[in-house]
């Protein structure tokens, strides 16, 4: 059996795929862990909804300030150049397609690129939609850190989502603890697979049918 | 003389009306105004519509003010996390309702309602189900959801420092809600830490002119304790 990528792997496989000098919104959840990744050289600017450009991790020893927290209200840390702005700015950054990439949580992407992230559909619980739907219909490319499969091995890329959308065709890149995904004009490419894993394998895992011609080793 | 700062919080609150619409600012605890929030549980008034991005924490603030059963409507966008039992336990025992608005949406309604826009078009929630019974409309092949703008009859807002005029600027990444909802609301209500004096502020660093703000308070706030809650 393959081994997974643990949710570390993940981040760090997505942090590598965003070029230098991009503006990258990070959502609640996974994507904040993708974070400590990138090198302050690298001035990958990363805006936080809560109207913050140019976060970083805080050190090791370093003081919290309650009012310099991420989506996740996490403590976090300004770099040189960063900035704040109000709710209305920070939210017309993400509409008005200023961000390059955003990275989002999910429960299932379809074939056709749909997202459900926000909603499981339970009656008498209070969907919490956040910033969500303005980030995937404003970033450039939308990505998606989730595991493959849910707790009960069900499939999460999927034909149809079950659940409510987020938005329709707007995710670009999947990123699982299995494989790494795109999805281009309503196909599912591999674009790698953690080594010892099967394409038979990964399909039987995947109820969206994929295409293996791009796909490599995960790195 | 213009003179915009009020004695205490109490006073600044006094004439909040059973029924009224308060809007809220803060991300999480961070702007979020919670001596505004102990005053307005003591004031009194009920049946209040909240608008507020998330819906408080703890037993503090906007926590309070739903345990206590004051509040009728919440509209948010994010009234989840853990601490914030107080209003997952009013909906799920039906005793408030729920208005579920995007975030950017909520801060664009409230732009649009202090700036005097009867509204806007965004693509934001477009085929989905906040969508359902709104006007949509398609632009050069693109969906948009027709939005309405959203005000208050009061906001309860913090920033860092004021001056007598209600000149504001903000701490950090506490700025959050607070420039679109002094813009929506009829009266808005700022706490700040500072007082400063008039013509000692920066033009060019103002956040929120005072034509927006009707009333100050100065408050000397309990440091904001660390959130850990995701």
């Amino acid at each position: 059996m393959s081994r997974r990528r643990t949710r570390e792997q993940m981040a760090e496989a997505l942090a590598r795929d965003i070029p230098d000098g991009s503006y990258v919104n990070l959502g609640i959840g996974m994507p904040v862990m993708v974070l400590p990744y990138w090198r302050l050289e690298q001035e990958i600017v990363v805006h936080s909804e809560n109207g913050i450009l140019g976060m970083r991790s805080l050190a090791a020893g370093e003081p919290i300030d309650p009012e310099m927290m991420n989506a996740a209200k996490k403590p976090v840390a300004l770099i040189d150049g960063g900035s704040f702005f109000h709710h209305a700015d920070s939210f017309a950054m993400m509409r008005g397609g200023h961000l390059d990439y955003c990275v989002l949580g999910g429960y299932q992407v379809s074939a056709r690129g749909d997202l459900a992230n926000w909603s499981l559909g339970l009656p008498g619980v209070a969907a919490a939609v956040g910033g969500a739907m303005d980030l995937v219909v404003g970033a450039r490319h939308v990505y998606v850190l989730m595991e493959h499969t849910t707790r009960e091995g069900l499939p999460r890329i999927v034909r149809q989502c079950s659940l409510p959308l987020t938005g329709a065709a707007c995710v670009r890149r999947v990123y699982t603890d299995l494989a790494t995904l795109a999805f281009v004009d309503g196909r599912v490419e591999v674009l790698d697979m953690v080594p010892g894993l099967t394409s038979e394998a990964l399909q039987a895992l995947t109820d969206a049918p994929l295409t293996f011609a791009q796909a490599g080793p995960a790195a | 003389m213009i003179d915009k700062f009020f004695s205490s919080a109490m006073h600044a609150l006094a004439d909040v009306q059973d029924g009224a619409t308060v809007l809220v600012s803060g991300f999480g605890l961070a702007g979020q105004p919670i001596e505004l929030l102990d005053a307005l549980c003591e004031q009194g008034a009920r049946d209040l519509t909240v608008v507020c991005n998330n819906s408080g924490s703890h037993d503090t603030g906007l926590a309070r003010l739903i345990r206590l059963g004051r509040v009728r409507k919440l509209i948010a966008s994010y009234p989840r996390g853990a601490e914030m039992g107080a209003f997952e336990a009013a909906y799920s025992e039906g005793r408030i309702e729920y208005e579920c608005v995007p975030q950017g949406t909520l801060a664009e309604r409230l732009r649009a309602g202090g700036a005097g826009l009867g509204g806007f078009l965004t693509p934001t929630g477009y085929g989905t189900e906040l969508a359902a019974g709104k006007e949509t409309r398609v632009i050069d092949g693109k969906g948009y959801v027709f939005e309405k703008p959203l005000r208050g009859d009061f906001a309860l807002v913090k920033a860092l420092a004021a001056d007598r005029w209600g000149n504001l600027v903000y701490r950090k990444a506490a700025r959050n809600f607070g420039p679109p909802m002094c813009m929506a609301a009829s009266v808005a209500v700022v706490q700040v830490g500072e007082k400063r004096a008039l013509g000692t502020m920066d033009p060019e660093a103002i956040v929120t002119p005072g034509i927006f703000v009707k009333r100050v308070v100065q408050i000397e706030a309990a440091p904001v304790q660390q959130e850990l809650a995701a």
